[in-house]
């Protein structure tokens, strides 16, 4: 029965479009299946079709011959994948993916998956985080690069990661007028990092661009600061930070963009089976994967940001080499000398990667500064002292308990968006580091499932149980 | 090295009954240790549906039932919290004529038991619960059941009695029991050894294997009953909702989620379950004819658990018929949550005076034929 199915590619982001490619090349038609409306995934993102007539120099910067290749690369193959564009997965089970298109759930059987789910923002919360106005840095950008305007006239930046300072540059050309960056990573931190950098100077060199770019243009840069507030009472007017020297300094403004780096979309990753891991680098909880791509659950593969954070470049050639990986074992032949020269790169990026963490550490205080009336899980109204009071009570040690007990992760968005924050906070109160408090079990639907797109496709189900046994 | 506990009652599994158990027999002044493998509640006990439910019982269950519900009525006397315990009323819906003379019948037969059940239909039906609409002709209401909130509820109990003294031991797993002369010792791992007197096998749907070291082999069957809540939708339904003959159940919490049953997942292994696809579809289907005010909701978690069903769907209660000073209690079919703490009470007071008033005899273990 396996191997007469067509492989299966979640994600049209730069994975999944190489791994498509490279199955097409091999002769076979994959199933690509993609949430968005169009290709592209997180960074190289179209805008809607019709209306838009932005140049790819305009949207994408440095990045738009990438995100051109990328592009053409999926254009190329369109007529040899059965491509899915407006598609959910919304479960997976037992060899087969749970689809929600237009308004209906279909199952689609898998022998082969490769998972290319990308990331989102890690949203870790702060005093006031919930005020119009804030938003995360990914969104920022998003809301430049998809719809084409700003968050605000004068936006903040807080936080840390090279995203940082991109959006902060991006906005700048824009002409939005940038009130401050403001990183969480002291100085002396990314100077011992400063050296390693060396080993990519492209990219190197694009940072050193951005900073003396938003310096001479009189943006104010900060380093070592800590969030203490975004206050405002309509909507954000200032941002309250603790500066490097402990003093407070309030910095006018009319939003936020904060960000402390991405978070892998894994859900899917843990309903297929997957085993997982806890991952320093990204300070998360992530499905092993070998060098290859392979899953430890056979016949289900892993690439992208969705198994650990590691850039556009890196997903694409994660995504060929994954692709690759199946084809070695559906037995069909490879090119050994591009395997090679993927794992070659993979391993090179993968090191540069542990700079860029050196460069941009994970406050691990950050958890500190949420008063506990600041709101960690917002569908469920949980506030950081509910957290704080199940952990040193000794009722919730993990973080499934923690849920069960205070509700964090059980709204909308299932964790999604809250989960980090709760492990920070927890793993903070509890003293035990991140690792220390396990992880949410993802449960399906992966996001809210409209029960109306349900009724009007009766599925052959028995009207199983007897109400009398149950409830 | 390994640790040593000497105690008058040894429980194992700390769900609501265990946990009631345990908090029953430190009031009646005995040592108590509990173990639990998992998080106290953390099993069937705190992933239910939250029915607090005696109305369709079968009959035998009343008396225990009965027992509970004086129990549910002072939970925060008992365990410092209300655990969102509501008695909002169990209504029980027919959407046929036999159907509501099956709730006729069900009321006759239970009179004498305490439940005031009340038959509603035609137009005062239609007033009393507009909601409801059309899907039903009528109803029967239990105006004192409810719902709770069991993730709240259940690891509570446990709480209380650690409270009170009782040695509450999580994260740690039963791996060997045995009878040594007058004491049953049990083990787990190389560090802990507990002694007692009395053992409890509460374990849930795992209490086979307890029952199975003494000698009382039971056909125990695992299933898994499906789960899911919308989110929040304006409040159009204050009672918990039954269906006779089955389907599909529902209650909305004060928040406005949708809280609905019906179906049953899958084991991923003998600890673990998911809900099942068609099942979760087929229970969105079900549950959106009966409530049309589902149809433009979100279903934002499935969720299910495991539970120990017994052939004739009741459950095991009572002393062991091998081995003096063991008594079990499992088996609920899906219905145990309710009755649980009356259960944990019996238990403790088979233990502390060797006797109850309560009708055990259609609970005995040794009611089914051996299994092979
Ligand atoms: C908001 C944001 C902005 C970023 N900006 C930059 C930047 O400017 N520069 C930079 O170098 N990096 C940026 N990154 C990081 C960059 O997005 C990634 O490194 C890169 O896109 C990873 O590619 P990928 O193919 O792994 O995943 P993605 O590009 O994220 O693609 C994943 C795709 O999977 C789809 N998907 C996920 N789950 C499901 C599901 N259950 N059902 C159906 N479809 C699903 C998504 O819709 C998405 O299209 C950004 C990330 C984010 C989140
Ligand atoms: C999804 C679902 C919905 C339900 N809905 C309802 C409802 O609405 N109303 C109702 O009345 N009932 C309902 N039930 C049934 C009810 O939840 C159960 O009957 C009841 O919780 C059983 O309680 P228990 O204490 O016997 O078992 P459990 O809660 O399963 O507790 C047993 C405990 O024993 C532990 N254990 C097992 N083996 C060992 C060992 N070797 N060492 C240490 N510990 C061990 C387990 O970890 C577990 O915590 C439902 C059940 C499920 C699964």
């Amino acid at each position: 029965m396996s191997g007469v199915l067509p492989p299966v590619i979640v994600g049209a982001g730069p994975a999944g479009i190489r791994a498509a490619e490279r199955l097409v090349a091999a002769g076979l038609r994959p199933v690509v299946v993609d949430e968005a409306a169009r290709w592209g995934g997180q960074i190289y993102r179209q805008p809607p079709e019709g209306g838009f007539t932005r140049p790819k120099t305009a949207l994408y910067g440095f990045e738009a011959g990438k995100a051109d290749a990328v592009h053409r690369a999926m254009a190329a193959i369109r007529d040899r994948v059965d491509y899915r564009p407006r598609t959910l997965v919304w479960n997976c089970e037992a060899g087969a993916l749970d689809l929600l298109c237009d308004g209906g759930s279909e199952t689609l059987p898998f022998s082969h998956l490769i998972l290319a789910t990308g990331a989102t923002d890690r949203v870790l919360p702060f005093p006031g985080w919930t005020l119009p106005g804030v938003f995360t840095l990914g969104g920022s950008q998003v809301a430049l690069k998809f719809q084409g305007c700003a968050v605000g006239r004068r936006v903040a930046f807080l936080g840390t990661g090279p995203l940082l300072y991109l959006v902060a540059y991006q906005y700048l050309k824009a002409g939005v007028e940038v009130a401050g960056v403001f990183d969480t990573t002291s100085f002396a931190a990314q100077a011992r990092a400063t050296p390693g950098m060396l080993r990519d100077p492209v990219t190197l060199a694009k940072g050193l661009l951005f900073v003396g770019w938003l310096r001479t243009h009189g943006v104010p840069i900060h380093n070592g600061v800590r969030p203490v507030r975004a206050e405002g009472a309509e909507r954000v007017d200032a941002l309250v930070l603790r500066d490097a020297r402990g003093r407070e300094r309030r910095t006018p403004c009319d939003a936020v963009a904060f960000g402390l780096g991405l978070r892998s979309e894994t859900q899917l990753a843990d309903l297929a089976g997957c085993r997982f891991r806890f991952d320093e680098a990204d300070r998360a909880w992530l499905p092993e994967r070998d060098g290859a791509g392979r899953s430890s659950v056979p016949g289900v593969y892993l690439a992208g940001d969705g198994s650990g954070i590691a850039g556009a470049d890196a997903a694409e050639l994660a995504g060929e080499r994954a692709a690759l990986a199946l084809l070695e074992d559906r037995r069909l032949l490879v090119d050994g000398a591009r395997v090679r020269e993927l794992d070659g790169r993979l391993t090179r990026i993968a090191a540069f990667r542990r700079v860029l963490n050196a460069a941009f550490p994970f406050p691990e205080d950050w958890a500190d500064s949420l008063a506990d009336d600041t709101m960690i899980c917002r569908c469920e109204g949980v506030t950081a002292g509910a957290l704080r009071e199940v952990a040193r009570s000794g009722q919730a040690r993990e973080m499934n308990r923690a849920k069960a007990l205070t509700r964090a992760g059980m709204g909308r968005c299932q964790g999604r968006m809250c989960s980090a924050t709760t492990a920070e906070l927890l793993s903070r109160t509890l003293g035990t580091g991140p690792d220390g408090v396990g992880r949410l079990r993802a449960q399906p639907p992966i996001k809210p499932l409209p029960i109306a797109t349900i009724i009007p496709s009766p599925q052959g189900g028995e009207g199983t149980d007897d109400g009398r046994e149950v409830a | 090295m390994r640790e040593r506990i000497e105690c008058d009652v040894a429980i194992v599994g700390g769900g609501i009954v265990g946990g009631s158990a345990a908090l029953f027999l430190r009031q009646a002044g005995l040592s108590v240790t509990l173990l639990e493998r998992d998080w106290c509640g953390a099993k069937a006990s705190g992933v239910n549906f939250g029915g607090v439910r005696r109305q369709g019982r079968p009959l035998e269950q009343l008396p225990l039932s009965q027992r509970a519900h004086a129990i549910w009525g002072r939970l925060p006397e008992l365990l410092g919290t209300d655990a969102e315990y509501i008695r909002s009323g169990h209504l029980k819906l027919a959407r046929s004529e036999p159907d509501l003379a099956s709730l006729i019948d069900y009321r006759e037969r239970s009179q004498g038991f305490g439940l005031g059940l009340e038959i509603v239909t035609g137009e005062e039906f239609r007033r009393r619960w507009p909601a409801l609409g059309d899907r039903a002709i009528g109803g029967s209401l239990c105006p004192e059941d409810g719902h709770a909130n069991p993730r709240l509820v259940s690891p509570a109990f446990a709480r209380a009695a650690a409270g009170l003294g009782a040695v509450v031991r999580e994260q740690t797993p039963v791996d060997r029991v045995e009878k040594e002369g007058d004491r049953f010792v049990l083990l787990s791992g190389d560090d802990l050894e507990v002694r007692a007197r009395f053992l409890l096998n509460t374990a849930g749907a795992w209490s086979w294997r307890v029952a199975e070291a003494f000698g009382e082999p039971v056909p125990l069957e695992s299933l898994h009953p499906n789960m899911a809540v919308t989110e929040p939708l304006p409040r159009f339904l204050d009672v918990n909702i039954g269906v006779e003959g089955g389907g599909v159940y529902g209650r909305q919490v004060p928040r406005g989620n949708m809280v609905v049953g019906g179906g049953r997942g899958f084991a991923l292994d003998a600890d673990r379950a998911r809900p099942q696809r068609d099942a979760v579809l087929t229970l969105m289907r079900d549950a959106a004819e009966l409530f049309p005010q589902l149809r433009h909701a979100h279903v934002i978690r499935c969720w299910t658990g495991v539970e120990g069903y017994t052939p004739d769907r009741n459950p095991i209660v009572g002393p062991s018929r091998t081995t003096p000073g063991l008594f079990h209690a499992f088996g609920f079919s899906g219905a145990g949550f309710q009755i649980g703490p009356g259960v944990g009470q019996t238990l403790a007071e088979l233990v502390a005076t060797g006797e109850t008033a309560m009708p055990l005899e259609p609970f005995r273990i040794d009611r089914f034929q051996p299994t092979a």
